[in-house]
């Protein structure tokens, strides 16, 4: 039987009637990677003794006829900036090439008390910093769907290990767009939950002010499952939240109210981009939504507030890779095993944050950069509190263009922020977005990015449900 | 355009060992990104409040009192040099 392209719940049905077992399901994906992994290269390490103890530990309750977890048995890829205890995590970077988990990170420890089967985990920007997955210190992924462009970034591997069916789903992160910009140019659903949502406990730092974790998965009806199995608060991460006394919440596309930010259909973005979102927009107007041109004056200057705040708390985060409680050393006095370690284990593009980081936040010109990016970084939140006012959701391009060729933006720091142009005021602003598979362009797959109300992630998934429906 | 001077400085702030072929490179691109974040100077941010955090932080308080899981056997495995149950760093006088 063909499991890899299977969803959660079809595989959870095969696996409660028995018409396999966890370890088969393992078996086979474990094989597809060996071989399917060789050109795409989406994973930097497979816990091959780990998914097959874990599929065992599954398949002996299935045989005690035991009831098991919707998630059990299904194998999953986890990026390699989340902590998986015993596993090696690199964060794609040099720095921590033998770095071995010593815990899990909350949301991964929640997935294995399901019985989740972990395959391994994926490639990504060094320390998820870039939109391509090109930023790895171990090679870039390249996109399943075209072997000679990337996969998107920073959660490459993650969304080429879905799309090429190496994994059931994945964990990513999303700082500035790192999980839904992937899921659209591999053409999978991809979910940046709203900030607070998702415990960050064990996920490596970059920006801690508006890092995510969140699901990529085959469906918006696996992506549920595994959102409702990784959210809630968390003790060991004090940003984490239980929101209680949500507003009621409009699923009804006759009476559904979408918002279009006119500041996301600019000049320059991919002409078959725009008409296959436009096109999607048109088919819920068609179900009877109503739709509504709205504005979020602020969008001009959300890439610019990004990349200073972004580098700011990079610059701090990283602090911590010094060449002496873990990771790569070198240098014979103090001062040098700062230097060298850092210098020998950090590629460009982390120098660069942190180096900008580091100006941004020097004495002189705190309050002309950081000080500012944060009242910018409030005025981005109030365009959305008050589009909120008139619609339900939003509707926009996750990013501009299709997945691009690789090496073609690397050489240009400044063009390759500008992927994260849909997506990063989402993080300034902690609401809740989902990409979802919506067409093609260019024979190249496009994603809707659908925005929510803050913990109103259930809505955004029901009307993404949908589109199937409408099609 | 920041000068070399700047961006020595920030490297030695920042513990980054750069060579002279960074530094250059590092001048060049930190200058380009600098124009462009120019732009957030057009915006009117006269009485507007900073954000942190996009939900409210607040301070997250327990009682003091361990608990039993201790690693710190596990966490010095991987230090590059340590002795005893110490991080061992070079001289630092």
């Amino acid at each position: 039987m063909e499991l890899s392209g299977l969803t959660i719940e079809k595989l959870h049905e095969l696996l409660v009637k028995k018409e396999v077992s966890a370890v088969d399901v393992a078996r086979s994906f474990l094989d597809h990677i060996k071989e399917a992994d060789k050109k795409i290269h989406a994973f930097l390490t497979i816990s091959e003794e780990l998914a097959l103890s874990q599929a065992r530990a599954v398949d002996e309750k299935i045989n005690n006829n035991q009831e098991i977890d919707i998630l059990a048995g299904i194998p999953v890829a986890i990026k390699d900036n989340l902590l998986v205890k015993d596993i090696r995590c690199t964060a794609g970077s040099k720095i921590l090439k033998d770095y071995i988990a010593p815990y899990d990170a909350s949301a991964v420890k929640k997935l294995r008390s399901r019985g989740a089967v972990i395959l391994g985990k994926t490639n990504l920007d060094e320390f998820a910093m870039g939109a391509s997955t090109e930023n790895s210190a171990y090679g870039p992924t390249f996109n399943p769907s075209d072997l000679s462009r990337v996969p998107g970034g920073s959660s490459g591997g993650s969304a080429a290990a879905v799309a090429g069916q190496m994994a059931v789903y994945a964990l990513g992160s999303d700082t500035g767009g790192s999980i839904r910009q992937p899921a659209s140019f591999c053409g999978v659903v991809g979910l940046k939950p709203t900030y607070g949502a998702v415990s960050r406990y064990g996920l490596i730092a970059m920006a801690s002010s508006l890092d995510h974790v969140g699901p990529l998965t085959k469906t918006v009806a696996d992506c549920r499952i595994v959102f409702n199995a990784i959210k809630g608060k968390d003790e060991r991460d004090s940003t984490s939240v239980d929101p209680q006394g949500l507003p009621t919440t409009n699923y009804k596309l006759q009476t559904l109210k979408i918002g279009i930010p006119k500041e996301y259909f600019i000049e320059g973005m991919d002409k078959g981009v725009r008409e296959a979102v436009e096109k999607a927009i048109k088919q819920y107007e068609i179900a009877g939504a109503k739709i509504a041109e709205v504005s979020l004056p602020s969008t001009k200057y959300a890439v610019p507030c990004y990349y200073i705040i972004v580098p700011s708390e990079v610059s701090a985060n990283l602090a911590r890779y010094d060449g002496i409680k873990y990771g790569l050393s070198a240098g014979d006095s103090l001062l040098d095993v700062y230097l060298q370690s850092r210098d020998q284990g950090l590629g460009e593009e982390v120098k660069r944050r942190i180096m900008l980081g580091t100006y941004a936040l020097s004495s002189g010109y705190y309050d002309a950069y950081y000080l500012r990016a944060q009242k910018v970084r409030t005025l981005i939140r109030q365009d959305f509190e008050k589009a909120f006012h008139k619609v339900d959701v939003l509707m926009t391009p996750v990013a501009p263009t299709t997945a691009f060729k690789v090496g073609e933006k690397i050489a240009n720091p400044l063009e390759m922020y500008l992927a994260d142009i849909f997506t990063c005021s989402l993080n300034l602003s902690g609401y809740p977005a989902l990409s979802l598979p919506c067409g093609k362009a260019n024979n190249l797959p496009v994603g809707l990015q659908i925005i929510g109300k803050p913990f109103n992630e259930e809505h955004i998934l029901a009307i993404g449900e949908a589109f199937k429906e409408l099609q | 355009m920041i000068s070399k001077e700047e961006v020595q400085h920030i490297a030695k702030l920042a513990r980054l060992g750069l060579n002279d072929e960074e530094i250059e490179r590092t001048q060049k691109e930190l200058s380009a990104i600098l124009d462009y974040i120019e732009q957030l100077k057009e915006i009117n941010t006269e009485g507007v409040e900073p954000t942190s955090h996009s939900v409210v932080i607040e301070n997250v308080l327990r009682e003091d009192i361990g608990k039993p899981e201790r690693q710190e056997k596990k966490l010095l495995e991987m230090s590059p040099q340590k002795k005893d149950n110490y991080f061992k760093v070079k001289p630092i006088f």
